[in-house]
């Protein structure tokens, strides 16, 4: 036997590569762990799915009784030393493995694993068994378009269609006795258009966010995760999506998404420039003739009173435009610092569950059920 | 499969009987590089399979590929026994191997743990693992993947918790072959029984048993034979899986228990073979000898000092110290008799130890410093032991398993001188109680000295 031939023998045995294919399948549970960590790092919003994240995994460890660990440990080594000498970090030991009995111990390496954002969502959507969103009937648009449908013997030049016109031809000639003409008036065909409606399939996001100082790193994060997990599950339903981001404090300014979570202001809360804003988005870009549009405002719940008059006129302007506007409160735990007026907002200006909800978030566990409700409700609507 | 022979094997087989090296007939196998990584990783050239050993599999595989580790040989004892050697070993290379394989092969047929779990677990581990191997593969045919890797994942998590003092078939407690005491029937009443529960003064004698014996009746340290024969709730194929394994973990006992001696033992041959190898051309001894040095050097690189001893090279300088002083005949004595524990006890010297420069050390600041102890040898001996206690895991017993069949576990924490690593134990409760199906207890002491207590499916 050749060389060659004895090495497909031994290549017959993989088990190592089958028990780290298994170790991977179980790694799942890992991935999702780290999710929100994920979330909170990269700017992932609205960027497209088919993007990668490098996600660093550690190994998973099968827990054998280990001692507590020391703060010192003692060994044995080997050189030229005197008692009291400090010495270095020590360096591992080329491996010279023999034979290898049980129970080496081997933990907190990691590797990396590539995972498409698109690819992450489809599983965590299984997975949580999450309802898919469905526009709500009433406002799904309809678009006027022009499709080819069908043939005529007389139609505008530019639609002739030469390969039914030359079939046609052929299917003349055979018929006729010879010699027959090689093309005849009757044999040209052109397109038809007819006029079709179809279903829009655009759709835009806008998120306000709360920049006033009272909006700490951990609201912050909040408002991030729910955002992100909105925006993918209507990404999902929507071909064609796109994002706006809205911060304010007494004042309201567009940002990218890097700066708008970035972004913290000085100062007091007035959510109605925040809803003007994205009004004004909306009317200038985004014709809810041609988009559905979803409004998504996070904030502590703290605006000024005299605000409330305004903020809930425009918030119900954008509620009649809109598919949903969602408020998303982050809160404190503690009931003694909510600030409810922006719920208060809400309540007033949107009375139809189908229209609009609003979610208190106050831990990241949180983030799972108001997105359930969220979809909860966009799917019932159907 | 490739018995090609070995240049030069039939000679070295020779000259090392000529020296009295005694052991069962060794088949030599050349197998490709990859091949020999997964017999590094499994122990055994077939294994059963569990996702741990993929893991450790990832290890070996990324030192291979920086070149900081190069198996020459994997040697499996048993009658015969099986050696395999890398086919990418350069010619002399092979010869020092060969040599090398053979002081292994004397050393499992003597020494005296070997032949024990030989004689209880046979000579044929490579088949009876490769039949577990298969017998794995029908149970998660029949019981699913899942199902099955719940009782390896407790199995192997438990694979150091056995008792090789006791037979690896060994029967159930006495007087106690059920489980369940309520089924035991009452003693059949004689003269003797009659008079001897009537003895004047001592009442109580007779009583307890009637009340059903503790189980078990002495703490139990083989939580493997006592949770396959103990369990609940166990099903027979999982039983079969658990015993499986302790009996693989019988056979990795004495290599673990002798890994100096026998380390040391085989470069010892390897070394003295080639240096009476009369019959080898000047250029292969040469290369040969440079490839001992490179295995029993106890220095990483151009290190002069290192953090760890190389077991190659502590074994083959006592092997050469006992022999310069007490000849080859005591140190076959030795070899048969001993394990890691009487060798380094009973022969590493003041004058051997300070030659090799071994010293103690403390680590501080995370391990990011060692402070070098003043000189104590027995202190020293103590610490290049410690890890090799109950093969190498902390004392965990079963002290009793209660009516409801909560299993209550017991950390011996004054002979590990420390408590358990909570973290880690809580996972291994979790691993038993996915078998034991019935409440898991254990108790241990925290950092502080405190009792500590963990409880999984109270």
């Amino acid at each position: 036997m050749s060389d060659h031939h004895e090495h497909l023998w031994y290549d017959l045995f993989s088990r190592g590569a089958r028990d780290w294919l298994r170790h991977n399948a179980k790694i799942r549970s890992s991935v999702r762990e780290q999710l929100p960590r994920l979330i909170a790092e990269a700017d992932i919003l609205s960027t497209d799915a088919n993007r990668k994240v490098r996600m660093p995994v550690r190994f998973l460890e099968h827990y054998r009784f280990k001692l507590g660990q020391d703060q010192e440990q003692s060994g044995v080594g080997q050189g030229k030393v005197a008692p009291g000498d400090t010495l270095g970090s020590p360096a591992p030991q080329p491996g010279k493995s023999d034979e290898s009995g049980g129970g080496n111990d081997q933990g907190g390496v990691e590797f990396v694993v590539e995972m498409k954002v698109d690819e992450i969502v489809d599983w965590i959507w299984e997975e949580l068994k999450l309802p898919e969103l469905e526009p709500r009937a009433s406002s799904v648009l309809q678009e006027e378009d022009w499709t080819r449908e069908g043939w005529d013997k007389r139609g505008a030049r530019a639609r002739l269609d030469r390969r039914r016109t030359m079939k046609e031809a052929i299917k003349r000639r055979a018929v006729q006795p010879a010699p027959a003409a090689p093309f005849s008036n009757e044999d040209l065909r052109y397109r038809q258009l007819r006029k079709r409606t179809r279903p829009n399939t655009q759709a835009v996001v806008l998120f306000g966010l709360d920049a006033s100082s009272s909006m700490g790193e951990r609201e912050r994060m909040l408002a991030k995760t729910f955002f992100f997990w909105a925006l993918q599950g209507i990404r999902r339903r929507y071909t064609q999506l796109e994002t706006a981001f809205i911060g304010h404090t007494i004042e309201a300014w567009e940002f990218n998404e890097e700066q708008f979570f970035q972004v913290s202001g000085q100062g007091g809360t007035v959510a109605s420039t925040c809803f003007h804003k994205a009004l004004e988005i909306i009317e200038q870009r985004y014709p809810p003739a041609q988009y559905n549009v979803y409004f998504f405002y996070a904030s502590d719940g703290e605006n000024f009173q005299d605000d409330h008059d305004r903020a809930v006129a425009s918030l119900r302007r954008i509620a009649e435009q809109a598919n949903f506007s969602g408020y998303v409160e982050v809160a404190s735990p503690s009931p003694m610092q909510r600030y409810l007026e922006t719920s208060r907002v809400f309540d007033e200006a949107i009375t139809d569950p189908e229209h609009g909800a609003r979610f208190s978030l106050f831990q990241q566990e949180d983030v799972w059920e108001a997105i359930r409700a969220f979809f909860g409700t966009q799917s019932q609507a159907a | 499969m490739s018995y090609r022979p070995l240049s030069y094997q039939h000679e070295i087989e020779a000259l090392a009987q000529s020296y009295g090296l005694d052991y069962f007939p060794v088949q030599f196998e050349q197998v490709p590089p990859s091949f020999m990584m997964e017999i590094a990783v499994y122990g055994l050239p077939v294994r059963m399979p569990h996702w741990s050993f993929g893991v450790r599999y990832i290890y070996q595989l990324i030192q291979h590929r920086m070149g900081h580790s190069h198996i020459f040989e994997v040697v499996i004892p048993g009658n015969p026994g099986h050696a395999y050697l890398a086919d990418s070993n350069r010619e002399t290379e092979n010869i020092l191997v060969t040599a090398h394989v053979l002081g292994h092969a004397d050393f499992s047929k003597n020494n005296l743990l070997f032949r024990r779990v030989q004689e209880q677990a046979g000579y044929h581990i490579v088949e009876q693992a490769a039949n577990h191997a298969q017998r794995i593969t029908q149970a998660i045919e029949a019981h699913g993947m899942d199902a099955v890797e719940r009782v390896l994942d407790a199995a192997f998590a438990l694979e150091q918790h056995i008792d090789t003092h006791q037979d690896l078939r060994r029967p159930l407690y006495a007087e106690r072959a059920a489980p369940n005491p309520a089924s035991r029937p009452a003693p059949p009443k004689d003269q003797f029984r009659d008079r001897f529960a009537h003895l004047p003064g001592s009442i109580a004698l007779a009583e307890p048993a009637a009340k059903g014996v503790a189980l078990p009746p002495q703490p139990e340290s083989d939580l493997l034979w006592f949770i396959a024969h103990y369990a609940p709730d166990l099903e027979g194929w999982e039983r079969d899986i658990l015993l499986a394994v302790r009996e693989e973990s019988f056979y990795f006992k004495p290599i673990f228990a002798c890994q100096i001696m026998n380390e040391g033992w085989a470069s010892y041959w390897h070394a003295r073979l080639l240096r009476e190898a009369r019959f080898l051309p000047d250029e292969l001894y040469v290369d040969a000898i440079k490839t001992h040095s490179d295995v029993v050097r106890p220095y990483a690189g151009e290190a002069q000092i290192a953090l760890q001893v190389n077991p190659y090279h502590l074994g083959f300088c006592l092997w050469e110290h006992i022999i310069e002083r007490h000849g080859l005949d005591a140190a076959r004595r030795i070899m048969a008799t001993e394990d890691d524990f009487g060798f380094i006890r009973n022969y590493l010297d003041d004058e051997l130890a300070r030659r090799l420069g071994l010293f103690g050390f403390t680590t501080r600041r995370r391990g990011r410093e060692a402070v070098v102890h003043a000189w104590d040898l027995d202190a020293l001996k103590e610490t290049l032991l410690a890890p090799k206690y109950h093969y190498g895991a902390p004392h965990v017993q079963v002290t009793e398993m209660r009516r409801d069949g909560t299993l209550v576990l017991q950390q011996d924490h004054t002979l590990d001188q420390r408590g358990l690593d909570m973290e880690s134990a809580r996972k291994v409760l979790e691993y038993i109680h996915g078998i034991w199906r019935r409440p898991v207890v254990l108790h241990s002491i925290t950092g502080q000295g405190k009792d500590a207590r963990i409880a999984v499916g109270e």
